[in-house]
């Protein structure tokens, strides 16, 4: 009898409906059949509504069977799911599915189809092709090549990335780094946990490619202490790269050298913010720094450093074995490429969507999400993060590109998308997000430290109808303040949820429409 | 969360032979990495279940900065505990993307399951401790919680006093 190979994500969000019991389940069930099967633990698919996703590789491919419990075990034992047999559970090929087959998957090329701590899968899917490239050229072409692939900071920021790794390669000094920015505080995203749990040798090579770029020997991702098992995952990654001469004393026997450590976070926010990160790595209390200088030329440690997202980073492979015409001709307008987009919040089918630019929100929430989960309406949909806007209706045909929604006034950030339904009460969400900054904010400049529990003052006096008029006049005011006053995003940022709260949902705050948009 | 354990949770002593001997090991290991001091309360925490006050002059001195900058960046970062933490932590996350599917109703009704009264962030018999968190990277599975470290997604009330019965009877 021939062994079949089974398919068990590993990934926190597969972990977390008990995918680890059902894994157990199954190799109960074909030990006491006497069927040998091999489970592999890989990556997530990102189809999270159908976790725990289970895929039998049969002679015509993968096929899914999910959201499988462990009481579903035998039934797929008894229907014949080793041979991919019809199930009510099953889905036919992982591959066809639509959600999936619709999908444009550059960066996530890899997710789920591996194990993600497998050498051998990973440069089987063409991991390693990138930093092969990246070898062979001059640090200046591998500089350029990004620049012309129009690859923008995936972070939130959306700055160009080889215009940074260019301003990093030109200082001199003796000792620059690579630092990885997983700080994946946004609610609403998980792209950086999923390519760390679920396709973590990804970012290490591009880590290595910007070392070559710019001629740094040391790196860090910091990841957030929220974030265990893509911790575990990375750590022992970045062991295997060692062990495989990928990192070390001579990246793949160039005598060119680069370390690579994980540094836990401590619960902060805002060391999300590039500054405040290289703060705490530093062993200091995560305060923002004020630019400049930038990182890129006194950053970590005061010397010349890359810092970007994971994203960003796990974006560079394909880049530099592809080439950057292939990358750059996704997307539309300035916005090239791809971006995982990730579906969150109220929504029927959650999940890791990545596409290029030029979607529309709607094309996201109902032709991907299916609408909200609780059937009701979809109200609000905040998109980026907690400093994102929060869009009506009437802006889901925007396109996703980083321009058409700057126009808006709405930011595309790390790609996050949190999907309300009509019960939300949006002037709560207002409250919480000036609640969250409150929290959050370092301290360092006082519209943010202020203004952030201000604004929770001014907010539940318009809630208990105290002055409400006026104290909305007071509440823009205050916004106003902490866009231009504040030193970083945290603060500057936090008005656009609020502002936008007010602006498209006035009846939320007991407020006319005419009153939510009085200058 | 530092910031969430009730007042006079107080500062215990660093008083055994063996937490002592894993602050030296700790410091030992750690003390000349570059920016050790994050690594070093994460190490100490994770061996001794918090980060004693006691052990804040060694740090200071092995990294020859003054106790006010290792207790500034103790008190900055809400992972870190100044004491012994209850056996049970559980976490729920009030982030938007667990809002939308009732994060703030889990919240509520897991303090009056467990019989935290007011803002206290302990259950009344001592054995939980109820934190907010924002954000476990679930965003797609909400409402989400950890409960003694451990992911749970998609949790519904009578799911959750479930868990907590669990962690009780394994207790």
């Amino acid at each position: 009898m021939t062994t079949v190979t089974l398919y068990v994500p590993r990934d926190s969000a597969a972990l977390a409906v008990g995918a680890d019991a059902v894994a157990q389940r199954i190799a109960q069930e074909a030990q006491a059949r006497g069927l040998p099967v091999h489970i592999v633990r890989n990556g997530s698919r990102g189809l999270f509504w159908l976790e725990p996703l289970v895929e039998v590789a049969t002679p015509a491919g993968r096929v899914a069977y999910g959201p499988v419990a462990p009481h579903n075990v035998a039934g797929l034992f008894d229907a014949g799911w080793l041979a991919g047999a019809a199930h009510p559970l099953c889905h036919g090929p992982t591959g066809a599915i639509p959600y999936l087959a619709r999908q444009q998957r550059l960066t996530f090329a890899r997710m789920g189809m591996t194990d993600p701590l497998s050498l051998a899968d990973y440069q089987a899917y063409g991991g390693f092709d990138g930093l092969r490239s990246a070898i062979a050229m001059a640090p200046q072409a591998i500089v350029q090549t990004l620049i012309d692939s129009g690859l923008r900071g995936r972070g939130g920021a959306a700055f160009p990335a080889g215009i940074k790794w260019r301003t990093v390669a030109a200082a001199q000094a003796a000792q620059k780094y690579i630092v990885c920015n997983a700080d994946e505080g946004d609610s609403g995203t998980f792209s950086d946990r999923m390519t760390m749990e679920g396709d973590p040798f990804v970012l290490i090579e591009g880590m290595a490619i910007a070392a070559l770029a710019v001629g740094a020997t040391r790196g860090y991702v910091y990841v957030r202490s929220e974030y265990p098992h893509a911790i575990a995952t990375l750590q022992a990654a970045i062991a295997l790269a060692e062990a495989g001469g990928f990192l070390g004393a001579s990246v793949l026997g160039t005598g060119r050298a680069f370390h690579l450590q994980v540094r836990k976070g401590a619960g902060a926010y805002v060391c999300g913010e590039e500054t405040a990160l290289l703060e705490s790595i530093e062993g200091k209390r995560g305060i923002v720094r004020a630019k400049p200088p930038l990182p890129a030329l006194a950053g970590l440690f005061g010397q010349p450093t890359v810092i970007n997202n994971v994203i960003t980073l796990a974006s560079v492979p394909i880049i530099l074995a592809r080439g950057a015409q292939f990358y750059r001709d996704f997307g539309v307008g300035r916005s090239h490429g791809t971006l995982p987009f990730q579906l969150a919040g109220n929504v029927l089918r959650g999940g890791l969507v990545e596409t290029a630019f030029g979607l529309t929100l709607r094309e996201l929430l109902y032709d991907y999400g299916g609408g909200t989960a609780t059937g009701r309406p979809i109200k609000a949909v905040q998109v980026g993060g907690p400093l994102g806007a929060y869009l009506p209706e009437s802006q889901w045909d925007v396109p996703l590109d980083y321009e058409a929604y700057a126009a808006i006034g709405a930011g595309i950030g790390h790609g996050g998308i949190v999907v309300h339904d009509d019960t939300a009460d949006l002037s709560r969400l207002a409250r919480y997000a000036m609640e969250f900054c409150a929290l959050e904010s370092c301290g360092k400049c006082t519209p943010c430290r202020i203004g952030s529990t201000r604004g929770v003052e001014v907010l539940d006096r318009i809630h208990a109808n105290t002055n409400r008029t006026q104290q909305a006049a007071l509440l823009r005011d205050l916004c106003d303040t902490m866009v231009h006053g504040s030193l970083c995003a945290m603060g500057s940022m936090t008005p656009i949820p609020v502002m936008s709260a007010l602006q498209h949902f006035p009846q939320d705050f007991g407020l006319a429409v005419s009153e939510s948009t009085a200058a | 969360m530092t910031t969430s354990l009730p007042p006079g949770a107080g500062a215990a002593p660093l008083d055994t032979a063996a937490a002592h001997a894993t602050l030296q090991h700790v410091l030992a290991q750690l003390a000349g990495e570059p920016g050790a001091l994050l690594p070093i309360l994460h190490a100490l925490q994770d061996a001794l279940g918090y980060v004693p006050p006691d052990a804040v002059p060694a740090i200071a001195d092995a990294l020859n900065v003054s106790r006010a900058e290792v207790h500034g960046v103790i008190s900055y970062y809400h992972h870190f505990r100044s004491a012994p933490p209850t056996p049970h932590t559980l976490q729920v996350c009030r982030a938007e993307a667990c809002q939308a599917r009732g994060a703030e109703a889990l919240l509520a009704h897991a303090r009056t399951h467990l019989g935290c009264g007011g803002a206290q962030a302990q259950s009344g018999d001592g054995a939980f401790t109820v934190e907010a968190v924002y954000c476990l990277g679930l965003c797609a599975s909400s409402p989400a919680v950890t409960l003694d470290g451990q992911v749970h997604a998609r949790v519904t009330p009578q799911q959750l006093n479930a868990l907590l019965a669990q962690a009780r009877e394994a207790a």
